[in-house]
């Protein structure tokens, strides 16, 4: 997604390097927008409220009340859920009047698309990471992600993807000894 | 005096070869994490901690501030060749600092950013060193009141100064502070807020929720903007930094004025942003010849970083002595002190003597080796700029997941950053403030059990928080702050009143 202006490090030494990097899939300045930001901050202030009474009432039935021994677990957890969810009926209301927020974009079309285009792969890795381990998850996620979204080469994303999942299972695994989750491949190669 | 003595044996902790390799690698992992978009100061400590986990806590401790020193460093590099700040903290940087690289006199401009930057984070270390020891022996005869009183002063402050809406500080502290108590109830062993799900029971880890909310959200957000950019990267030679350095004197009044600021602010919860926006107007209105501020004057470049360094650091002062972090990024070093097992606070000063003064001396030496690092290898950071987003992306994932997973060995805290990424993107929408959030998961459990003591101590009477000169001092400022814009208002018609009665 981002073209590289192809110049060496050689030059270096004229103490004068440019760089430019474009962005060709840049989201378009006049794309209509999916929401204005008055919808999203109403739509957060209803979850937020919901939250408040569920973790209240679980709170209420823990026991928020004073025993023979001081505040119940409840005590300071309910009456922070009653904050909660009375800020977020403050921000109801102020959501509703704001005419400032009612003319706001939240986010584009075109701004969605490119958003989307990194959280639905890194929902795919988490899933892979799940099932595949976190080595073959990651390798699958940076080949993948530097191909098909960025257009780069398939080599230079199958190698940079090959040579990163190899740098960290052996920072990781090997010199670190931090274990991450892993998968039948790993099982496969005995580690 | 003694705290010199402490301070020479802190140097002689630090002063191994793996420590100061420790140093360096953390050094350019910081400036590397400052320069790239999608990245900065919390999220990269955030990502980088399960690397120490292995690690003494003294090693560890010193390579994760020296990452924080990087990133402080290389938000400049950015802002002053490209005009992007790569922090919130540098955008003032970028009001004369890429003017100046415009004219060709980029060199001079990086210079005087990493000048002011050292000199700022000086003046903050020599203010740690001196007044930390001070306040944690005061903060030793502290009870439960007293610390909880502190506490509320913290997230008190945070709403009664924040520019966000009131109300949106409010959800962000509350939430913080609920999902600080998700899991097991340490004084009664109950289960709260679980729902019976036994994934729950661990809690919901400050760490994962950091990742998540800094993290994966930058990098959504980043990708919303557009992603080209067009700069020159200068090397800096060595006549450009003595010429630099031979007008600093100069300049002592800025200096002198933004290091003043950004300790007060960092110690505060204001923050390093504040600091370097207050550092420039003020510049900028003492100045005789205001006009030329914003065309390229080097004073603009001197002004802001000095307050943003000088804030970030002195954000650790309150983090060493009381265990209340000043920013996002000193709230992520204490939950790497909480992973250590060490206990952040007054007592750590007390137990930790090594621990404390090896931090306080990296943070010297951490910033003489950053600034020469950084003067030397300008332009193969800049360069990094050239590496292709949809390479580094994927990568800052994948880093996210591991550290997520890291800390507890457990899948569901992948899903739950994911959960939190998203989170993270949304409030940063629409407004929402996310240090509050980090302050408030990261103090929750002790806040609430300092309450809990002084309760239990009092038999449930409110008094307690007034029960002597001290912790109703605190009690009363906090509400005071709390409740400052309406009083800050009220103030004023009152004064508008009696005005014109005089007249």
């Amino acid at each position: 997604m981002v073209a590289l202006a192809t110049q060496t490090i050689s030059s270096m030494s004229n103490t004068d390097i440019e760089i430019v990097v474009d962005d060709p899939t840049a989201p378009e300045e006049n794309s209509p927008a999916v929401a204005s930001t008055r919808v999203v901050d109403i739509v957060v202030s209803l979850l937020l409220l919901a939250l408040a009474v569920t973790l209240g009432w679980d709170n209420w039935r823990t026991g928020a009340s004073w025993d023979s021994t001081g505040p119940q677990p409840g005590y300071f957890p309910f009456y922070l859920s009653v904050i909660l969810g009375g800020a977020s009926l403050y921000g109801l209301g102020a959501a509703f009047v704001s005419r400032r927020e009612a003319t706001e974009t939240f986010v584009t079309r075109a701004q969605l698309r490119r958003v989307l285009a990194v959280f639905v792969p890194t929902l795919l890795f988490c899933l892979a990471t799940q099932y595949l381990g976190l080595y073959v998850a990651s390798f699958l996620l940076i080949a993948g992600f530097m191909r098909l979204v960025g257009k780069i080469a398939l080599w230079k994303s199958v190698l940079t993807a090959f040579v990163f999942t190899a740098v960290m299972f052996v920072t990781f695994d090997i010199v670190f000894d931090v274990i991450m989750p892993k998968g039948p491949l790993e099982a496969a190669l005995g580690r | 005096m003694e705290a010199f003595g402490l301070l020479l044996h802190g140097f002689a902790v630090l002063l191994t070869g793996k420590t100061l390799l420790l140093m360096m690698v953390g050094l350019v992992l910081g400036i590397f994490v400052g320069v790239l978009p999608g990245l900065g100061g919390p999220n990269g400590v955030a990502i980088l901690l399960p690397l120490t986990f292995t690690m003494d806590p003294t090693s560890a401790i010193v390579m994760l501030s020296c990452i924080y020193w990087g990133a402080l460093f290389g938000g400049a590099i950015t802002s002053i060749l490209f005009n992007i700040p790569g922090e919130a903290w540098s955008v003032a940087t970028t009001f004369d600092g890429y003017p100046m690289a415009q004219q060709g006199r980029a060199a001079e401009a990086l210079t005087a950013a990493f000048t002011s930057s050292f000199i700022g984070s000086l003046v903050a270390v020599l203010l740690i060193t001196f007044l930390a020891p001070m306040i944690s022996t005061f903060a030793l005869k502290f009870g439960p009141p007293e610390f909880f009183a502190v506490y509320l002063l913290t997230f008190c402050s945070f709403v009664g100064l924040g520019r966000e809406a009131k109300h949106k500080t409010v959800i962000s502290m509350s939430l913080g502070l609920l999902l600080a108590g998700v899991g097991m109830d340490t004084v009664s062993g109950q289960l709260r807020m679980t729902f019976g799900s036994a994934e729950l029971l661990r809690g919901i880890n400050f760490l994962v929720a950091v990742i998540g909310l800094f993290g994966i959200s930058e990098i959504l957000l980043t990708m919303e903007e557009r992603l080209a950019l067009r700069g020159h990267a200068a090397g800096i030679s060595l006549r450009v930094v003595l010429s630099v350095w031979k007008d600093l004197p100069k300049y002592w009044v800025t200096l002198l004025r933004s290091s003043v600021i950004g300790c007060w602010l960092g110690i505060t919860p204001g923050g390093a942003i504040a600091a370097s926006f207050m550092g420039y107007n003020l510049a900028k209105r003492f100045s005789k010849d205001q006009e030329s501020f914003g065309k390229g004057r080097i004073e603009g470049v001197f002004a802001p970083e000095t307050a943003a360094h000088a804030s970030g650091t002195s954000a650790l002062l309150p983090m060493l002595a009381l265990g209340i972090p000043g920013s996002g990024t000193a709230a992520i070093l204490l939950g790497g002190l909480m992973v250590w097992g060490l206990n952040p606070g007054p007592l750590l000063f007390v137990e930790h003597k090594d621990f404390v003064w090896g931090l306080i001396a990296s943070m010297y030496l951490g910033n003489v080796v950053g600034l020469v690092l950084v003067l030397t290898t300008v332009p193969i950071f800049a360069s990094i700029l050239r590496v292709p987003f949809a390479a580094v992306a994927p990568m800052i994932v994948v880093s996210c997941a591991i550290g997520a997973y890291a800390i507890q060995n457990a899948m569901f805290d992948i899903w739950l950053m994911l959960g939190f990424g998203v989170v993270g993107y949304v409030f940063k929408k629409i407004g929402i403030p996310l240090a509050p959030f980090t302050l408030a998961l990261v103090l929750g459990n002790r806040a609430e059990d300092a309450f809990r003591l002084s309760m239990i101590g009092s038999g449930g009477d409110m008094k307690v928080f007034w029960s002597n000169g001290l912790v109703g001092t605190i009690t009363t400022l906090a509400i005071l702050l709390l409740f400052w814009p309406v009083i800050d208002k009220a103030l004023t018609s009152v004064t508008r009143m009696v005005r014109p009665a005089k007249a």
